[in-house]
């Protein structure tokens, strides 16, 4: 078990109901899990996941298990499968050294769909989560997704593109062994490729 | 194979709470579990359910939760062990056979699980079930953390046969729904018992081999009040109830449940293990007395940590009371006198702040300038999310056609609604078509005695909606009532094919049970014929049709009952499919020129298709869109095309 950054290490990974959150932190921490730290994850799912705003709290440590809610403006990693849910994000978990990587395809809320409110664009979000955070990545793993047939793979994606920054023990190996337990052997290929999209574009 | 049957002792897996729950079941050695699904208790009978087969278990999907805990005690009647699992509220439901149940005794280990939702983060209440262990005289356990979810509900079945008396387990979404590091313990081969049989031949006081009953009450209620009291004295020596901290605290915190986590993590926050002793209770009812003493004698000052209501608050200070003698008097900071919320979900921060209060210890969160500036950001991009149907969901065509009916009709007609995604109605995402919404079954209750209130000049016309799996829960009884007092009233029934907010588990109505086997499905149209209500069907997805059927059902007398049938978007046999590929044409789509003022996006709501605010036109979002067309009939130029997909 290689050590941790920080003990417990917080991650959020934040979007909207029907993204895949909860997939995608349950792939996470097992394969943190399998590398021996412990592990807690908070997520709530039902209601909340009818088109709102959703976040799975995932604490990794050496030594023990953790409350599943993440105390405020103590998050170190927020992963955002859509833009503006890491701004809103920011606001409960964030501080100055939180790093941030977001996807860069926009879920509107109704208010947008609606004409009510505007959503903002991209280069003011980056500019808001550079002022929030100490370095920000943003993914076009929707785009990417959609490439590779199916947008619910960009979860998939932005796991490759944590791995790829190399703040937890996330590789390659960790990851097959967890999709090869959750998908059937078809899908772990686009799987595979999709993770490894996603590291590259960190890795670059 | 599920992970949840992996024999190997010892073995470290990354649990659900309710998973955890499911795999002490498992190590236990249980053969019946019986719910009705509710968040956040489905996913331990799904979890079960997944391996009836190689556990060789009966598992069943019950149509209400008070069906299901029979189920559950009469395999415990007849020895077997049993669990039980519902949400919060399913308590209520179940709380009348509850009551004779504990009266009556159990033989078989006999489990009733509670998953609650404080916060109420996908119920319509934040109720506290807890209550009912106190009330009904049945032990109460509270596990505090992953790890316990398994050992208790392990443990709570030989407690329950020990005392002859069915044992409460609660559980919260932040401990049903989290998950956690856990190791595992054994589990028994899985062979069936000698045969089952219900004993019923021997002496009529005797509980192993008489008559089940809570009668004579003189004679059973001290019998089940001494099984109380055993499992006080049980109690005492739990190693589910711990003390960490200093041999001589400042402050005494007494908590359990998720709050013990949050209090173990304000604790370690604020550098306190030195000056705060933290108390963990996992035997919540009743409490052991001497274990109490113990630890409020080692100091004055105690808090106590609980969602939701002030239920241990109050036992720890009756219990105080009583010794005030010997331990002295105390002062109490927790619910009552303000010092944390009286409502609502916990987290480490609230715990943080209380301790910050009581001791003096300063503790920020965050810098305020930092604060400042996140929530400066946060405001910019706009209020929250609103909830809405997903892209595709029946329920929101359903609501756009009952809620133009009823400008149609112009009677200031109103709908009761009911519990499930449905419920969202409430919301503009359903067009505020939804005026009441209570517990399963209150639509049409509800319906029908507004129904009745023609007696009184009410000439308002009135309509009831509920799901396929509610129709089973409660409706079935007050459409029974509707039908024989002819009430005036509507219903609508939104059958989507399955119990679709808690993940699609089965109901009576269709043709597999929650062990995937063939079962006989029940037709509600059918069942609603023979009681005498007149009975249309139609697909929602239809507008027009669905429309003109309620307007003419509204017009008529009596009990009436439209049934929109249309799968849920989410399904397996629908999810990711789209019926049709849809497109703006964006010639015939003249922005705000056009006399919609932007119908389609400004009122219909649907995530797969914006307003894009620089061409000043409708656009669809190919990503979220699953193309099941219904907005091209939103559409009065016919700017939206339906093409089927490919």
């Amino acid at each position: 078990m290689e050590p941790l950054i920080q003990d417990p290490y917080n991650i959020i990974i934040a979007g909207v109901g029907g993204q895949g959150n909860v997939m995608a932190s349950r792939v996470v921490a097992n394969m943190l899990s399998m590398k021996g730290y412990w592990i807690t994850i908070g997520e709530t799912f039902g209601a909340s996941q009818r088109g709102g705003s959703v976040m799975s709290h995932i604490r990794v440590s050496a030594a023990s298990i953790w409350s599943p809610q993440i105390p405020k403006g103590k998050a170190h990693i927020v992963i955002a499968l859509e833009p503006v849910e890491a701004i809103r994000i920011m606001m409960t978990y964030g501080n100055r050294d939180v790093n941030v990587l977001t996807n860069t395809r926009p879920i509107y809320p109704v208010s947008v769909i609606a004409g009510e409110f505007s959503y903002p664009d991209l280069d003011e979000i980056k500019t808001t989560l550079d002022s929030l955070s100490s370095h920000v990545w943003m993914i076009d793993a929707t785009d990417e997704a959609m490439k590779l047939g199916n947008p619910i793979l960009s979860n998939i994606i932005m796991i490759g593109a944590i791995s790829g920054l190399g703040l937890l023990a996330l590789g390659l190996e960790e990851f097959m062994t967890v999709i090869g337990e959750t998908f059937p052997e078809k899908l772990q290929v686009v799987n595979k490729r999709a993770f490894e999209i996603g590291r590259n574009k960190v890795v670059q | 194979m599920s992970k949840l049957i992996e024999s190997k002792e010892g073995l470290r897996v990354l649990l659900m709470g309710n998973e955890a729950i499911a795999r002490g079941a498992l190590e236990a050695g249980v053969n019946v579990a019986s719910s009705y699904p509710g968040t956040p208790s489905s996913e331990i009978i799904e979890n079960l359910s997944r391996v009836a087969k190689e556990r060789n278990l009966y598992v069943e999907w019950s149509t209400n939760e008070k069906v299901a805990l029979e189920v559950a005690a009469a395999a415990s009647f007849a020895n077997l062990r049993a669990l039980c699992a519902m949400k919060q509220n399913g308590v209520n439901v179940a709380s009348d056979f509850l009551l004779h149940l504990a009266g009556s005794g159990t033989r078989g280990g006999l489990v009733l699980v509670s998953c609650e939702d404080p916060g109420a983060l996908s119920s319509a209440n934040e109720g506290d079930s807890r209550h009912f262990a106190r009330m009904m005289e049945i032990p109460l356990l509270e596990p505090g953390d992953f790890q316990e979810a398994k050992d208790i509900t392990k443990w709570a079945f030989d407690l329950s046969e020990e005392i002859k008396n069915i044992v409460m387990v609660r559980s919260v979404t932040r401990m049903s729904h989290a998950s956690g590091t856990v190791w595992f313990g054994g589990l028994p081969k899985p062979e069936k018992p000698s045969k089952a049989a219900f004993n019923v031949d021997g002496p009529f006081f005797d509980q192993e081999t008489g008559p089940v009953t809570s009668i004579p009450v003189a004679w059973h209620h001290p019998v089940q009040q001494e099984k109380i009291r055993k499992a006080e004295k049980i109690f005492e020596k739990s190693p589910f109830n711990t003390y960490r901290g200093p041999k001589k605290p400042e402050l005494l915190l007494i908590t359990s449940s998720a709050c013990n986590l949050y209090s173990r993590e304000a604790i370690h926050l604020m550098g306190l293990e030195n000056r705060v002793g933290l108390l963990k209770l996992g035997t919540t009812w009743p409490l052991p007395p001497k274990l109490l003493k113990k630890y409020l004698s080692l100091t004055d000052k105690i808090l106590i940590v609980e969602e939701v209501i002030p239920f241990l608050e109050e036992n720890v200070k009756i219990l105080a009371a009583e010794q005030a003698g010997e331990i002295g008097v105390k002062t109490f900071f927790g619910k009552k006198e303000g010092t944390l919320p009286k409502t609502g979900e916990f987290n480490p921060d609230l715990v943080a702040a209380a301790l910050s209060k009581i001791l003096g210890v300063s503790y920020a969160t965050m810098e305020p300038e930092y604060q400042k500036k996140s929530q400066s950001a946060a405001a910019s991009v706009g209020p929250d999310r609103d909830l809405t149907f997903c892209p595709g969901c029946p329920h929101r065509a359903s609501y756009w056609s009952i809620h133009k009916a009823l400008q149609l009709d112009n009677r200031k007609g109103f709908v009761c609604g009911d519990n499930g995604c449905y419920s969202l109605g409430i919301w503009p995402g359903g067009y505020r078509t939804i005026s009441t919404l209570h517990s399963m079954g209150s639509c049409l209750g509800l319906a029908t005695g507004f129904g009745k209130l023609d007696t009184f000049g009410m000439e308002q016309p009135v309509l009831a909606v509920c799901g396929d799996s509610t129709f089973f829960h409660a409706v079935l009884p007050a459409l029974v009532n509707a039908v024989h007092h002819k009430a005036n009233v509507t219903l609508v029934v939104f059958d989507n094919g399955g119990t679709a907010m808690t993940g699609f588990q089965s109901h009576p109505g269709l043709t597999v049970n929650a062990m995937g086997e063939e079962a006989p499905s029940l037709d509600i149209a059918r069942i609603c014929e023979s009681m005498g209500a007149k009975v249309e069907t139609r697909d929602p997805f239809d507008l027009e049709e669905t429309t003109t059927t309620l307007n003419h059902l509204m017009e008529e007398e009596g009990v009436k009952v439209l049934i929109l049938r249309q799968i849920c978007a989410l399904s397996p046999e629908k999810r990711g499919k789209k019926r049709y590929q849809m497109r703006i044409d964006e010639t015939r789509c003249i922005g705000e020129e056009c006399s919609c003022n932007r119908l389609c996006t400004r009122v219909f709501k649907c995530p797969g298709l914006a307003w894009d605010q620089g061409k000043k036109k409708a656009r669809i979002d190919e990503v979220i869109c699953a193309g099941c067309g219904v907005c091209a009939d939103i559409c009065q130029a016919g700017a939206i095309i339906r093409e089927e997909a490919v």
